[in-house]
């Protein structure tokens, strides 16, 4: 990566032929890249096939072919009467569209150009394709920080981090896989206009931020960071015009843009997410009034207004926050939303929104986490941040605090190691790239001193490091000034005021002299150290590949085990939605828990009655309370919601961890939730779930076991489950509401009907009187059960 | 028995060959049941005891197959057709049942939606028992007990043991009993029986009056009866769910010639009747039982927006719309108007949001207008037709119901110009301000 400014250092003189060669050089380099980061996400397509994988990208395909089948208008206007029975769900208004135009757009191009790729096709690559495009965003966003070389360093890192593979692999179709390429776009759009004060950029700016809000819910992250950031410079003293012109246009525009987006709507001025971004909006008109008035006024006015502004305004602020903390403290909540308030705690959602809680990746991530997802990009953040403040500019203050929040999110989150990825190989780029340069220069310096006249060394040694660093400390510094000087003339403007004003803040001369002596390394040290880097980009390589050969490739629909006698392919989910799509009727309803809604509306084509986008409480408590039911009352509910198929998750029989049986509690807990008469406690045995038998006579009656293992003891005798590691409770039982239709190949998916009401009632038979020889229907039919 | 039946089998089949030809031409007039009727016998001697019950069903075209119950080439299916429409079974001491036939045979027969006429007497046998268990209906215990009526039994020659019921407590039911009102008394000799009063697919046709009760005639009682007062049914109806029907009776007597042509008079009363009501009561009940009454078909539902005619695959909020369902009855011969007023429609989504009456123009379409509510989702409209005697109705038609486009929104409120006003103006200013400001010096 160094390569760039090693030759241009070679060449010496000759600016502009060297200048082109870096160009070209970078160009290729870049190109590559983008070629690395596409390749090293095909290892699912290669080593499964090419399908759309997990739950949330069925149904971005969905919504991908019913767009391009039935075009725009029609996708905005979207009543989906397939999901979510009875209550439906308006697509086109809850959905964010950026992906799903994304790769329509790309289809209708393809097939424009008469290239006739399906549709799945096409939703399988996006991800790959754009985090090509991330890579270079990458680039230019690292290149605007700390130049070109610390660019291609960061975005070939980024090119295979993998935190951002795991999001992103082919047929992992999800918002995530456009939005991160749309995200550091943002940031390099936001940058750059804090660069050059362009109010071009800062209109495409506005344009990239709207992209990013069609994209991906995570776009309040933008709006956050970028405020904040704003503050942060003029706390810092650092406001200028530039600053206001990078803010004030992107907080109007992009606001009007946002509001457009249905999914936001009102969202975009009414919710607290967006508050920081209006505050920070006026107080950075505020700032730049004073600035104005600082210049009109004499220091003496200026000191006077000061002092009566300040009285006057405090006084007035004190009357608004007293209203402001009465208007809350009448408010039930005292203000505080449920979402706002799991920001500043993290452990909220899972204390008081069990839905939320239940999905595995909104839980806080565990340390060696981090060490899989960002790997040696842990150890070299530091350096990145240290790198940062050598200078402070700007940009590279942005780059901190993108950092610093990342990190505090990702704790948050799981998923939101995915927003601390960029930052991670932006810093990491910028930490290698100032090492290989401090050390590839020393290196120079001492092979030149070899090249050199002997006898002239130790003069030369004395001059050369001095010569050479002072050419070398102001190498980064030079050759932006190269760039920038021929470059267009708005472009300078701009950076010239903007060197005038750090030449007096930082007092440049000071700086030589420090890195003077950093140079000065030993040759041995200079090329051990580059030789120990590349050995640790080289296990970074190996470790990435590794992970997305292995790790992160499996699209979860389609599992495989290795055995001594090779290996295993469970296609269970595939073999059950086609099942259900060629035996039952196009209207029937199926019922599962929320994780399977998506692909049984996909891949089977079946109305479900709750789905992946849990946008209802109430109905996933409903389902979750019949699952911990017993078999009537269950019965009544599915009755009463018209289903007709009940579909669950079985891993018992060949060990596959995440069935429904491991997610039961959440069931209890959020159908508990609703309908108080689930209690959690009554599933467990002293605190603890499990299913042998030790388990609770409720846990052995509710439907969920029942749908589970019924039937289980035929296939071993004993009914061993392979996940919980023992034999079951309660081995032999009947079904009385519902019949198993359909069991898959490894049992992973069982799907039972409903029983139709019984056709006659039977009558009460009391005992027969000296009556041996009663035939077994008739003693069925003392049960008091008017559906037996 | 046999050969005579093969023989008499081709004149039969010549005039099956022409009645299918009758039958295709007025295809639309095709009734609810066929009438090929198996009547399982404990003795041949029923055939004729009974002959006036079976020459009454045999003149309103059915088609009779009398069997021994203990047959053993007794089929009810043969390659998964079902070979009868209908069952009679007239043999209440029968252990089992011949052939492939036994208790689950039989009401998978009735559960395939087929229909039956059951008589037990006392002494009946745990199968016929078990089966009129099935059906909601339990016979007493006591195989000896019979039904006996202290006040009000028939009056007989000699003065007996007051088995002899001349039963007047008929249920109020057109439908189930026929339009013409049973003057005398229906003579009955049999077992009782009971049906939970939950069950809401069992009717008591005939019941006990209150003085009844139900022992053993033979000996002297040592407790107090298990069944007593009008609890006691006599003749009990049962509709599945699926619409199939099933009489079950206390007494095979009650079908019998002897039954049905002698006269009867009430302990108690000065009148006496020339005839029982008994031949009323089995013609009646039987046409019920077999559907040739009270049997309702609904079909055409039409729904469409008022002013189009034809049916959209979905509504929006607050579309006015129409909706007809044709409903017709059964009468015997051919489908005649059904007309009620208490025909109802719901609009349903979890509950009902819109029910309605639906209005009849007496030729059988129903229908009725009004508008969806202001609330989108996967409604029904849902017609549940429950009625005393009539077949249920029951049938559902999905529609979803979507909220407005984006383009349907009112675009200009008459309550926003002032903002309007505010933002147009606010552009003009600063537009004019900006020109000031860039070219003014």
């Amino acid at each position: 990566m160094a390569e760039p400014e090693v030759s241009s250092a070679a060449a010496g003189g000759g600016g502009r032929l060297r200048n082109a060669f870096g160009g070209v050089l970078c160009a290729f380099a870049l190109l590559l890249i983008g070629v690395l980061a596409f390749s090293i996400r095909l290892f699912s397509v290669i080593k499964y096939e090419s399908v759309i994988h997990e739950f949330d990208p069925y149904f971005n395909f969905r919504v991908t072919q019913f767009l391009s089948k039935n075009g725009i208008y029609e996708f905005w206007n979207w009543f989906d009467d397939r999901t979510w029975y009875p209550l439906g769900r308006v697509i086109g208004g809850t959905v964010y569209p950026g992906l799903t135009l994304t790769a329509g757009t790309i289809w209708w191009l393809l097939n424009s150009l008469n290239i006739p790729l399906s549709v799945e096709t096409v939703c399988v690559f996006t991800a790959p394709i754009f985090s090509a495009n991330a890579s270079w965003a990458t680039y230019l966003l690292t290149k605007e920080a700390k130049g070109t070389g610390a660019g291609l360093m960061a975005a070939a890192i980024l090119a295979m981090v993998p935190s951002y593979i795991s999001r992103s692999v082919a047929g992992s179709y999800d918002n995530e896989a456009v939005a991160i390429f749309a995200l550091i776009f943002t940031f390099y759009l936001y940058v750059k206009t804090l660069n050059t004060g362009s109010l071009f950029y800062a209109t495409l700016n506005a344009l990239s931020y709207f992209y990013m809000v069609c994209s991906w819910g995570g776009y309040t992250f933008i709006i956050n960071l970028i405020p904040m950031h704003v503050l942060l410079c003029i706390v810092t003293g650092r406001y200028s015009s530039r600053l206001y012109i990078a803010y004030a246009p992107l907080v109007i525009l992009g606001t009007l843009l946002a509001a457009l987006v249905p999914v936001v709507g009102f969202n975009a001025v009414m919710t607290s997410e967006h508050f920081a971004s209006f505050l920070v909006f006026i107080i950075l008109h505020v700032v730049a009034l004073v600035y104005y008035i600082k210049g009109l006024l004499t220091p003496r006015l200026f000191k006077v207004a000061m002092t009566l502004v300040i009285s006057v305004g405090l006084a007035v602020c004190f009357a608004v926050v007293a209203i402001l903390v009465a208007l809350v403290a009448s408010s039930p909540t005292k203000g505080w939303s449920g979402r706002s308030l799991s920001l500043l705690d993290p452990t909220y959602a899972s204390k008081y929104i069990p839905i939320i809680a239940s999905v595995s990746e909104h839980q806080p991530p565990t340390w060696p986490s981090y060490f899989m997802d960002i790997n040696v990009l842990a150890f070299l953040i530091p350096a990145g941040i240290i790198s940062c403040f050598l200078p402070l500019s700007d940009a590279s203050s942005f780059m901190v605090l993108y950092l610093v929040t990342a990190v505090y999110f990702s704790g948050v989150m799981v998923r939101l190691m995915l927003v601390l990825a960029p930052a991670a190989c932006i810093l990491s780029g910028i930490a290698l790239s100032e090492v290989f340069g401090v050390l590839t220069r020393s290196m120079k310096t001492h092979l030149s001193k070899l090249f050199d006249d002997s006898p002239a060394a130790p003069k030369s040694g004395d001059s050369s490091p001095e010569s050479s660093s002072s050419s070398v400390n102001t190498d980064s510094t030079k050759s932006e000034n190269r760039t920038e000087k021929t470059e267009t003339a708005p472009k300078e403007k701009p950076s010239k005021k903007n060197r005038k004003k750090k030449e007096v803040a930082e007092s440049v001369p000071v700086k030589p002299k420090k890195e003077k002596r950093l140079l000065v390394l030993p040759f041995e040290l200079s090329v051990m150290g580059i030789l120990l880097l590349i050995v640790l980009g080289g296990f970074y390589v190996v470790h990435c590949v590794w992970a997305a050969a292995e790790a992160y490739s499996a699209p979860s629909i389609v599992l495989t085990s290795r055995s001594r006698d090779g290996m295993h392919v469970f296609d269970d989910f595939r073999e059950a939605y086609a099942w259900l799509s060629h035996n039952t009727d196009v209207d029937d309803k199926v019922a599962s828990w929320w994780d399977y809604g998506y692909q049984t509306t996909a891949m089977a084509n079946r109305t479900v009655i709750v789905d992946n986008n849990t946008w209802n409480n109430t109905h996933i408590a409903t389902v979750g309370t019949a699952m911990s039911s017993p078999e009537k009352a269950a019965w009544e509910i599915f009755n009463s919601l018209d289903v007709k198929y009940i579909l669950v998750v079985f891993g018992g029989l060949v060990g596959y961890p995440s069935d429904d049986i491991n997610k039961f509690l959440w069931m209890v807990r959020i159908g508990g939730g609703v309908f108080p008469h689930i209690k959690e406690p009554d599933y467990l045995r002293d605190g603890q779930y499990r299913v042998d038998a030790q388990a609770t006579p409720t846990m052995l009656n509710c439907l969920m076991y029942k749908l589970c293992y019924y039937r289980f003891v035929e296939t071993d005798g004993k009914g061993f489950d392979k996940v919980r590691g023992y034999e079951i409770g309660k081995k032999h039982f009947k079904l009385t509401h519902f019949e198993e239709v359909f069991t898959t190949h490894h049992w992973m998916v069982r799907i039972y009907k409903l029983k139709p009401q019984r056709n006659r009632v039977r009558g009460k038979l009391k005992k027969l009187k000296s009556n041996a020889k009663t035939s077994p229907a008739l003693a069925a039919g003392r049960k008091k059960n008017p559906w037996q | 028995m046999a050969a005579p039946r093969h023989l008499a089998a081709l004149p039969l089949f010549l005039a099956s060959v022409s009645l299918l030809a009758l039958a295709a031409a007025g295809a639309e007039d095709e009734g609810p049941r066929g009438r090929r009727l198996l009547v399982l016998l404990d003795d041949l001697a029923v055939r004729s005891s009974h002959s006036a019950f079976f020459g009454s069903l045999q003149a309103r075209g059915f088609d009779l197959d009398f069997r021994l119950a203990d047959d053993p080439k007794l089929s009810l299916h043969r390659y998964g057709q079902y070979l009868y429409d209908g069952l009679v079974l007239f043999a209440p001491s029968t252990p089992r049942f011949g052939g492939s036939v036994d208790q689950n045979a039989v009401l998978e027969f009735i559960d395939a939606g087929h229909d039956m006429i059951l008589a037990a007497d006392s002494s009946a046998s745990d199968l016929i028992r078990g089966i009129a268990t099935e059906c909601g209906v339990d016979f007493d215990e006591d195989p000896e007990a019979m039904v006996i009526d202290h006040i009000n039994y028939a009056v007989t020659d000699v003065e007996g043991d007051h088995t002899l019921i001349a039963g007047d407590d008929l249920i109020q039911s057109d439908v189930i009993l026929g339009s013409k009102k049973i003057e005398a008394p229906v003579l009955f000799r049999g077992i009782g029986h009971v049906a939970n009063p939950s069950n809401s697919m069992v009717l008591k046709v005939l019941y006990a009056s209150p003085s009844a009760y139900s022992a053993n005639p033979k000996t002297k009682l040592a407790s107090p009866p298990s069944l007593t007062g009008s609890a006691i049914s006599l003749v009990s109806v049962m509709q599945a769910r699926n619409n199939a029907r099933v009489l079950v009776s206390g007494s095979l007597d009650l079908f019998s010639n002897r039954f049905l042509k002698s006269g009867v008079q009430k302990a108690g009363s000065k009148a006496r009747h020339e005839r029982a009501g008994n031949e009323q009561f089995v013609t009646e009940t039987s046409k019920w039982v077999f559907h040739e009454r009270g049997h309702l078909k609904a079909g055409n539902v039409k729904h469409h927006k008022v002013g189009e005619t034809n049916e959209p695959g979905m509504y929006r909020i607050n579309d006015d719309l129409e909706y007809s369902v044709e409903i017709y009855e059964w009468s015997g011969t051919s489908w005649k108007p059904y007309v009620a007023d208490d025909v109802q429609v719901q609009f349903f989504m979890m509950s009902p949001y819109v029910l309605k009456t639906l209005s009849t123009d007496k030729k059988g379409l129903y229908s009725t207008s009004f508008k969806v509510p202001d609330v989108y989702g996967v409604f029904q409209f849902k017609v549940e037709y429950q009625r005393l005697g009539y077949t249920g109705l029951s049938f559902t038609k999905q529609i979803p119901v979507r909220p407005y486009r984006h383009n349907e929104y009112e675009r200009f409120i008459a309550s926003a110009y002032p903002y309007y006003t505010a933002s147009f103006s606010t552009m003009g200013a600063f537009f004019i301000f900006s020109f000031v400001y860039l070219y003014h010096k």
